[in-house]
């Protein structure tokens, strides 16, 4: 039951994911690409998992480094398209009218 | 307790799914990165009380752990540290690299958990293994592809080179990762199975490598968008593995999301992502293509303000080469020059220009255009018949009007922007050679076509100052 569970968890998310970003403008496709990849860095927290249960020093090896990574997948994924899209609504408003990116 | 932490990671779960559905939409897109990212400090935090297996006492505070917990502490700081300043100091035009390499470091904290969980069970359950082999297969390919798709971008690994029967070799290999990882998944327990790890996590990586490799030129965003979305899948597959509902949702809504995101980009480029993989665009690859007739004619900064001065209707085609040279800024004050003059500029921006979809948006709108001088490329391209000017600014194969003409060449097909139908064409070039994909462009020997030689930062400086005694 418990796999089930998480089968039925991966076709919801599946599906959802399709349906979050169709029709989105190709101008926000960069920043979008950074965005979900700053929502994967959510794998600094499987990566802690392991490194908290890790023994012995190649375990913990392989996690210190897992959480590195993550972490860096986080950090570096949030600053930049916070960047990028800070720029987009500074000057987005003036022009918000035209409503035509498409 | 492990109520509470399961609460906190479907809030989690939520946030990032409302975040990204936010930053799909130019409006909303600033508060929705800030949600996700409220998102992933709720998760990480409560990790920190996440409970242990007995279910007694918690994880990182149990006896004999506070090596675990400072270790992770230290990992956090360094890891997360190192790539917000680096995030923060990157230029705007390195932006695409940086997406790789964070992206990279994803799939291989994805690869690395995987490889934490073989070491830490002799025996695991063949659904879990299974999925951990594919997890750790797809994270070391995204990681190490990735590192190359950086290295290229940062114009440290120059070469694109392909193996003779690359798609032949590409696909032995791919097959035997996975009849290796299938010996893992079913072999548990065996005395041979380290040694089959460390050889599988090797032809992972190996394979991540010769796969990207071989792509260059305008398909490279592509490559990364899937790469993407393959880190995506891994850590969707890894939570599964840890049984963590977080990373399962938000893993999996970032492979299917990011794989929607880049048949779009591909189809933006009339590029199956097939033939990204298996057919990458090479220079040589043209041999089938006919010769390119006429001669390349060269202008100066003068006259090329002149024309555009006294131009009704100017197109600027801003590419790569512009952003290198950091010269969008000049760009901007040359159109307001233009404008004040009464000459109508608009800006014409092809789906791949830069080297991600949007880039280009993104650097313009950081130099200050208004938004509403910005249009993609079917937006625009009917009105090149009755534009003046079409002042191309570093940009090359999305104007080559070989794509549509010449069925020999590897471009062909690829939508362009055409700058070749509109009165006259200038081109601010920095020197004579072909494009980044190494082909020839048909443009640039046009009747109507004068090339302006030099840096795009100081060829728009001259004809600002030229333009300037003219106004």
């Amino acid at each position: 039951m418990q796999d089930l569970l998480f089968i039925y968890i991966f076709v919801l998310a599946a599906f959802t994911g399709y349906e979050v970003i169709s029709r989105v403008p190709v101008i926000l496709h960069t920043p979008l690409m950074s965005g979900s990849n700053f929502v994967h860095g959510v794998v600094l927290v499987g990566a802690m998992y392991a490194l908290g249960q890790a023994e012995g020093p190649f375990q913990l090896t392989l996690g210190f480094l897992a959480v590195l990574l993550g972490a860096a997948n986080a950090a570096g994924g949030y600053v930049v398209t916070e960047r990028m899209l800070a720029m987009f609504t500074a000057k987005a408003k003036p022009a918000v009218t035209t409503g035509k990116e498409a | 307790m492990t109520f509470v932490v399961n609460a906190v990671y479907l809030a989690v779960a939520i946030l990032f799914i409302l975040g990204l559905k936010a930053m799909s939409s130019p409006v909303t897109a600033r508060k929705g990165i800030m949600q996700a990212g409220l998102g992933m400090i709720m998760a990480t935090a409560i990790t920190f009380l996440y409970p242990n297996h007995e279910g007694s006492g918690l994880l990182f505070f149990g006896q004999g752990k506070t090596i675990n917990l400072i270790l992770t502490v230290i990992a956090i700081a360094i890891g997360g540290g190192v790539a917000w300043w680096l995030g923060k100091v990157v230029k705007m035009t390195d932006m695409p690299q940086m997406v790789a390499v964070y992206n990279g470091m994803g799939g291989g904290a994805a690869a690395l958990i995987a490889a934490v969980e073989f070491a830490r069970h002799e025996n695991l359950s063949p659904v879990v293994s299974t999925l951990a082999v594919l997890g750790a297969l797809i994270g070391s390919v995204a990681f190490a592809g990735s590192i190359v798709a950086f290295l290229k971008l940062q114009g440290i690994m120059k070469k694109t080179w392909r193996l003779p029967a690359q798609n032949m070799v590409n696909t032995v290999l791919a097959l035997v990762a996975i009849v290796l990882g299938a010996a893992i998944v079913l072999l548990a327990g065996n005395p041979a199975l380290p040694a089959m790890l460390v050889g599988f996590f090797v032809l992972s990586l190996f394979l991540g490598v010769i796969l990207t490799t071989p792509i260059g030129g305008a398909d490279m965003p592509v490559v990364i968008s899937l790469l993407n979305a393959f880190t995506g899948l891994a850590v969707g597959f890894e939570g599964y593995v840890l049984g963590n509902p977080a990373l399962v949702i938000a893993g999996i809504v970032v492979g299917a999301s990011g794989t929607l995101l880049t048949q779009l980009m591909a189809k933006a480029m009339n590029r199956p992502i097939s033939n990204v993989i298996f057919t990458p665009i090479t220079g040589e690859a043209q041999a089938g293509g006919g010769e390119i007739a006429g001669s390349m004619k060269e202008l100066s900064g003068m006259d090329a303000a002149a024309m555009m001065r006294y131009a009704e209707k100017v197109v600027i085609i801003p590419g790569y080469g512009m952003a290198v040279a950091g010269a969008q800024h000049k760009v901007w004050e040359l159109t307001k020059i233009l404008e004040e003059a009464g000459v109508t500029v608009k800006f014409a921006i092809h789906p791949v220009a830069g080297r991600m979809p949007g880039h280009m948006n993104v650097l313009l709108a950081e130099a200050g255009v208004p938004y509403d001088m910005i249009f993609d490329l079917e937006e625009i391209n009917d009105e090149f018949p009755t534009t003046d000017v079409a002042l191309v600014i570093g940009a090359n194969d999305v104007v080559n009007p070989v794509a549509r003409t010449d069925k020999g060449s590897p471009i062909y097909g690829m939508p362009i922007l055409n700058a070749d139908k509109a009165q006259s064409c200038i081109v601010i070039k920095r020197g004579k050679g072909a494009g980044y994909s190494g082909i020839e462009n048909a443009l640039f020997y046009a009747e109507n076509t004068s090339m302006l030689y030099g840096s795009a930062q100081q060829a728009v400086a001259e004809i600002i100052t030229a333009v300037k005694t003219l106004v």
